[in-house]
């Protein structure tokens, strides 16, 4: 009985050994102290479910002090930026399609005039509600900011028109998902989410372990060219992910009704240079890694970012400008875009634009990193 | 381009990690079909100069011909006509046997594979254990389906880095005396091991310590360029004898082998002055032929005054 007692020294003789082993592994060492710190800051300081400074385009047909008045006042809430102003009806359709405003205010021509009478005009406030949490607040504070701005105009003999509640029609239009359906925008957004973990492990994993079980260095002794060992291997795993995204886009369809307004063909298409991204990134990774766990950690550091900067979980414009920075330089971001522009905005090619080059850039600037790194000979 | 009557003929090759030479200036001719046996302690560099034969690493300095090709430039073109086997088994344990020679076999885009791969697996004796796992093969198999897969294209040069570390002495054997037949094909080997028998067993040998080469030529020519003079001794009381001799002028190695000693030196007039007073009648001591153990022990321990 003694024998098999909980011995002291030899516990203490496993404690030292993992510690020697923990310090040796530097990689998982700064994995184990920068994923908290990653963690802390991003969930500490970058998101914020309460959105504010959303862009928000005016688009003034009529040029009065009333309509003036409603732009200075959503210019002082801390909710709306005003960035751009419309001179064409048309002009916002396309912004709020490109996703560069989150909002539009629509002051209609004779607005002051049919408000002097009494008529109660309508003042249309359109938002881009293809994620709900962005836009939920704002949209909440419109009419009663408005509200307040005119009342204060309204004054002397105008002061009856305050009488018969807000003096204006107020028409909110909530575009691409008026009822608010969260998973509009989470489910189709998934498909980012899932092709990024995956291929990242995946061929992060893929490359380190022919060099872990040194079937790497008889690789190297073949024939066998750098490009064909790469490109091969990449290969299926390029098909794994379009599995993964058919899968994705049959649940959206069947399973959560999510409207696919856009050209699946076209999603299906521009999402190659989505996979090809997380594809360069996977095997940048597994250049520097110098085994299979170390890819993996390596794979989480960057999927952490993606997962919480990229607008998925958290809405992209609520964040402070250098998360938002951070957010532009990932892949995931500009294919969320790409994927809620194209389903639920029924996007073509010319809105995706501004959203390919950045990701196409990526792949460049990680695929010289990865190129560099890798080395044909064991040197 | 020159044509070169040997499979291996390199010269002043060298290769530095760092600001550590690990391979120093090394010429090497290996004639076809020979089976030359490369030895030399751990990290003297021998799989560096496999490795910057084949191709997989680049050498700081050097010239010269690998089957009449440049190994320098032509690399890609040797890899074909090359089999290098790794130190450790590098094939993929979760492949069958025959999926892993398929592979390579089309990696070097064998003609009429299926037939090669099928030969090969008739030679190796694993038809039937075609589907097995490598991975779950013992390590004599392993070494086996190596050497199989190294040779399924047909290479004129064989490199194998210590085949048979870790193999029971049966596979060994069958081993050798499967690289002998190979040989009297015509096909050249160049071989790295520890083991002395093995060593005994090759055409011809180069010895590598610190990355320079120390003696080459047949296990004669080696033995008989050392110069050293051996004496055995057997008796009671080896230990306190050998305590007694090591460090007398002359004496440069006293090593056990079972019940005897070996006590070796290069200067042979010095060591008999030196051992003259402990031949008693207490021990028996006779002067035999050096071994190739003792002369490699003794250009171990010159190369580490010289280098280290």
């Amino acid at each position: 009985m003694s024998r098999h007692a909980f011995n002291f020294h030899r516990f203490i003789a496993i404690v030292l050994k993992e510690f020697i082993q923990m310090r040796r592994d530097r990689v998982t060492f700064a994995m184990m102290v920068g994923i908290p710190m990653v963690q802390l800051i991003l969930f500490g300081y970058a998101i914020n479910s309460n959105p504010k400074h959303l862009p928000t385009a005016v688009y003034a047909a009529d040029n009065s002090p009333f309509s003036r008045d409603i732009i200075w006042a959503l210019r002082n809430s801390s909710y709306f930026d005003i960035t751009r102003e419309a001179h064409r009806a048309a002009d916002i359709k396309q912004w709020l399609a490109e996703g560069t405003i989150q909002f539009a205010v629509t002051v209609p021509v004779d607005f002051s005039r049919q408000l002097l009478r009494g008529e109660k005009p309508d003042l249309l406030i359109e938002a881009d509600a293809t994620d709900p949490a962005a836009v939920g607040y704002a949209s909440a504070t419109i009419s009663q900011l408005v509200t307040s701005v005119l009342n204060r105009d309204l004054t002397g003999p105008l002061a009856k028109l305050r009488a018969g509640g807000t003096p204006f029609n107020l028409i909110a239009h909530q575009h691409y998902n008026p009822e608010s359906i969260t998973q509009y925008n989470i489910v189709p957004g998934l498909m980012g989410v899932m092709l990024t973990m995956t291929m990242i492990i995946i061929t992060g994993l893929a490359i380190t372990r022919e060099r872990e079980r040194g079937t790497m260095e008889n690789l190297l002794s073949t024939p066998a060219h750098p490009g064909e060992v790469i490109i091969g291997k990449i290969i299926p795993y390029i098909m794994v992910g379009y599995v993964q995204v058919f899968l994705i886009l049959v649940a959206s369809k069947f399973l959560f009704d999510v409207p696919m307004l856009g050209s699946v063909p076209l999603l299906v298409a521009l999402t190659f240079l989505f996979i090809v991204a997380n594809l360069a990134v996977g095997i940048t990774f597994s250049t520097i890694a110098k085994n299979q766990l170390q890819a993996v950690q390596m794979a989480f550091f960057f999927f952490l970012p993606s997962l919480l900067l990229s607008g998925y979980m958290f809405p992209f414009r609520g964040m402070p400008g250098w998360a938002q920075n951070i957010g532009e330089c990932l892949p995931l971001t500009h294919f969320l875009r790409v994927v809620r522009g194209i389903l639920l905005k029924g996007n073509g090619i010319t809105e995706c634009v501004p959203d390919l080059w950045p990701i196409a850039l990526f792949v460049a600037v990680i695929l010289t990193i990865g190129i560099k790194r890798y080395r044909q000979t064991l040197d | 381009m020159e044509t070169s009557a040997f499979a291996i003929d390199v010269c002043g090759v060298t290769k530095k990690f760092g600001s550590r030479t690990v391979v120093n200036d090394i010429a090497m001719q290996v004639r076809p079909g020979e089976i030359y046996g490369f030895l030399g302690p751990n990290g003297s560099g021998k799989t560096t100069f496999l490795r910057m034969l084949c191709g997989l690493l680049k050498p700081d300095a050097g010239s010269g011909h690998c089957l009449g090709l440049d190994f320098r430039t032509e690399s890609s073109e040797i890899k074909k006509r090359v089999g290098y086997m790794t130190q450790k088994f590098s094939f993929y344990e979760d492949l069958t046997i025959e999926e892993n020679l398929d592979f390579i076999a089309r990696l070097y885009a064998v003609p009429q594979r299926k037939n090669a791969v099928e030969k090969s697996l008739a030679r190796l004796g694993m038809v039937e254990r075609r589907r097995q796992l490598a991975g779950t093969l013992s390590g004599g198999w392993k070494q086996r389906l190596a050497l199989a897969a190294c040779l399924i294209h047909g290479p004129q040069l064989l490199l194998l880095d210590e085949p048979t570390a870790g193999v029971d002495p049966k596979a060994r054997r069958d081993f050798w005396e499967e690289i002998h037949k190979l040989a009297a094909d015509g096909l050249t080997f160049l071989i790295t091991t520890h083991y002395m028998d093995e060593a005994e067993r090759c055409h011809r040998l180069g010895y590598i310590a610190y990355g320079n080469l120390l003696a080459h030529g047949t296990v004669a020519e080696v033995v008989r360029s050392a110069g050293l003079t051996t004496w055995e001794v057997t008796g009671s009381n080896l230990p306190a004898l050998a305590e007694k001799v090591r460090h007398r002028p002359g004496v440069e190695q006293v090593v056990a082998f079972g019940t005897a000693l070996h006590v070796s030196g290069r200067d042979a007039e010095k060591l008999r002055l030196s051992l003259a007073p402990f031949m008693g009648n207490e021990h028996h001591w006779t002067q035999i032929d050096s071994g190739l153990e003792d002369v490699f022990i003794s250009l171990m321990e010159t190369a580490k005054d010289n280098f280290s």
